[in-house]
């Protein structure tokens, strides 16, 4: 008898997550320094005079020519690139012309908001997107999963900003169920001290929960709307993974075995549907993340999209390479996530040794 | 004595751009606790036959029977409590293969815990040992192992096998089983084939053998159905197989190769319109 079985539990699960992390770090590694590659050589190819954008078109010849030389741009363009990735590697950015500050800071100081944000919505777009995917899928073609999908696809269609608008002037001009645009009211923005930058969490960290509730009621609106966005993406997608799964033959077998129906749906469905489903949700994730133009404009919310949108309209090249790589990071990071997920969820992965 | 099951002129329809399409045409028998076989082409209404009397016929198909029948219980308007009550207590399926019969992600002892639905004064460890006897009885020798296995890192005699203890640890009444062994290996069908003979012949349940393997099915079972296009076209002992009336038995039976005749090449089944009407 040639039968044999390599008997995995969870112990050998975790060994191998752990050495999965390590290989993939070293993947990371070589990802950022391409993804620097790239960002330095799109500084060096828009058609932006660095040294224009500091000492403004009106300086005189010799103040020019010191600037050029105090910013490398005499040197050679691999020096340059060296001299670069030393800077970012001690998390040197370089300052904003605009700002007057350094981009880290900058960066440190924008990119909460739109964490914040993009936070809330993906937990509302995933935590009503899977439950309707699943609905739709299993009464598929009747009535409810007509009405998912009809839902769905106004989602996919509808301007951002005309909902936005919309909202804004429904729920807060009329309805005055919720706060306006901005993350917090002024009366209350010096109630809590800043410490993460995630208004939420520092309001609820430090017992204002009159401020939480404030601020609460100020990301809402946003953050269902984005939420929306994905909701709508993950829904059919979970629809279409679920319709997938219902189809195996394994799901027959659990009738067979008596299972009760919600159990084969949200247990032996589900979780194999979740396995595909777990990059869908972080690259929605990472989407959101890279700060939503039009939404932050329309809630004047001082995040990521808002400050890159500004620097490129600006020429505030080295702000527009700092956010570039902050995006970058995140999209690394979040893929890097979801593989590791992958073999938490899907004991067939962790075969690959 | 009352038959386990009774099934008259069960029908089968699915809906087809075409029009409604009769995939089973009436289809009669009746099933005590005996080994009976239905052997069949592709195609000819064998495998919807066993998943109708398990209620498992594959939306937008619909079953229709004048009696359906289960040990007084009849099965034609059934609750869901009712199936939920029935499917994997009393009846059961072994279906064909492993590789997608079991769910990938749930170890073999989570899936098999599950058809036990613990309840009735059983505690986990007791339905666990149960499980583990289970394991032992289709001659798993590492039954632990196995328990905490995937089922991708079985391979599929194991699968199989793990699938029959699945669908045998409750000790159903009725087994139905849907080629359970085509997507093995030869060398491997005849060892899963005796375990699950013997296993049935222990529990005196009724078993219901889907394949279209005359042969396989004659050595194996009491009597046969051959059926062919939704509809029975005879019925008789596998011990006189040879005594065949009916045109598609006799020309399933010549097309098997014999040892002594070495008549090269086999003929063509063939088949005649007016056997389907």
């Amino acid at each position: 008898m040639s039968d044999t079985t390599t008997g995995g539990g969870r112990d050998s699960a975790l060994l191998l997550f752990a050495w999965k992390a390590v290989k993939l770090a070293a993947t990371v590694a070589l990802t950022f320094l391409g993804l620097l590659v790239v960002t330095f050589l799109i500084g060096r190819v828009v058609p932006v005079d660095p040294v224009l954008a500091v000492v403004g078109d009106r300086a005189s010849k010799s103040v020019y020519d010191r600037v050029f030389l105090e910013l490398g741009l005499d040197k050679p363009l691999y020096e340059q690139f060296w001299i670069y990735l030393q800077k970012v590697l001690t998390g040197d950015f370089g300052q904003s012309f605009l700002t007057k500050r350094d981009i880290v800071d900058d960066i440190r100081r924008v990119f909460p908001a739109t964490l914040e944000l993009a936070t809330v919505a993906i937990l509302i777009g995933t935590l009503f997107g899977i439950p309707m995917g699943v609905w739709a899928a299993v009464r598929q073609g009747r009535l409810a999963d007509q009405l998912v999908r009809v839902f769905g696809l106004i989602g996919y269609s509808a301007p951002i900003f005309w909902l936005g608008l919309l909202g804004l002037l429904v729920f807060y001009a009329r309805l005055q169920w919720v706060a306006g645009p901005g993350r917090i009211d002024i009366a209350y923005e010096y109630a809590i001290t800043p410490k993460t930058g995630l208004l939420l969490l520092d309001s609820a960290m430090q017992g204002q929960w009159e401020a939480f509730r404030n601020i609460f009621s100020h990301i809402i609106l946003p953050a269902a709307l984005l939420g929306y966005f994905s909701m709508a993406y993950i829904s059919r997608m979970t629809r279409s993974f679920m319709l997938n799964e219902l189809a195996q033959e394994y799901v027959t077998t659990a009738r067979v075995k008596g299972v009760p129906e919600w159990r084969i749906i949200w247990v032996h469905a589900l979780r194999n549907a979740a396995v595909p489903l777990v990059t869908v949700v972080a690259l929605s994730y990472a989407n959101l993340l890279e700060g939503s133009v039009l939404t932050e404009t329309v809630f004047a919310w001082p995040g990521l999209g808002q400050y890159l949108t500004n620097s490129l309209q600006n020429a505030d090249m080295n702000a527009v390479l700092g956010g570039t790589l902050v995006i970058g990071a995140i999209f690394v990071g979040l893929n890097l996530l979801s593989d590791l997920l992958y073999t938490l969820l899907d004991p067939r992965v962790r075969r690959g040794r | 004595m009352t038959p386990l099951l009774t099934v008259e002129d069960l029908r089968i329809t699915f809906p087809t751009r075409q029009g409604p399409s009769e995939v089973v045409r009436g289809v009669t028998f009746t099933l005590g606790r005996e080994r009976l076989g239905i052997v069949g082409e592709s195609g000819s209404g064998k495998s919807q036959t066993g998943r109708a009397i398990l209620g498992l016929t594959p939306p937008p198909g619909r079953a229709t029977a004048k009696v359906l029948n289960f040990d007084g219980i009849d099965l034609r308007n059934a609750s869901a409590a009712t199936w939920r009550s029935l499917r994997g207590a009393r009846m059961s399926m072994v279906m064909q293969d492993p590789k997608f019969s079991l769910n990938p992600v749930m170890t073999i002892g989570k899936q098999l815990l599950e058809a036990l639905k613990f309840g009735a004064g059983e505690t986990r460890a007791e339905a666990r040992a149960r499980a583990l006897a289970m394991l032992e009885a289709v001659q798993i020798r590492d039954p632990e192992r196995v328990f905490r296995a995937y089922p991708h890192e079985l391979s599929g005699g194991m699968g199989q096998r793990a699938m029959i203890a699945m669908m045998l640890v409750t000790e159903p009444d009725l087994l139905i089983a849907d080629e359970p062994t085509s997507a093995l290996d030869v060398t491997v069908q005849v060892e899963v084939l005796r375990i699950l003979d013997a296993l049935v012949r222990d529990r005196g349940m009724g078993l219901i053998f889907i394949s279209h393997d005359l042969r396989l099915v004659s050595s194996f079972c009491d009597r046969v159905l051959v059926m062919y296009a939704g509809k029975v076209v005879e019925e008789l002992k596998a011990s006189e197989l040879d005594k065949a009336q009916h045109p598609y038995t006799r020309g399933l039976m010549n097309c098997l190769p014999k040892i002594e005749g070495g008549v090269r090449p086999l003929p063509t089944l063939e088949r005649d319109a007016a056997w389907a009407v």
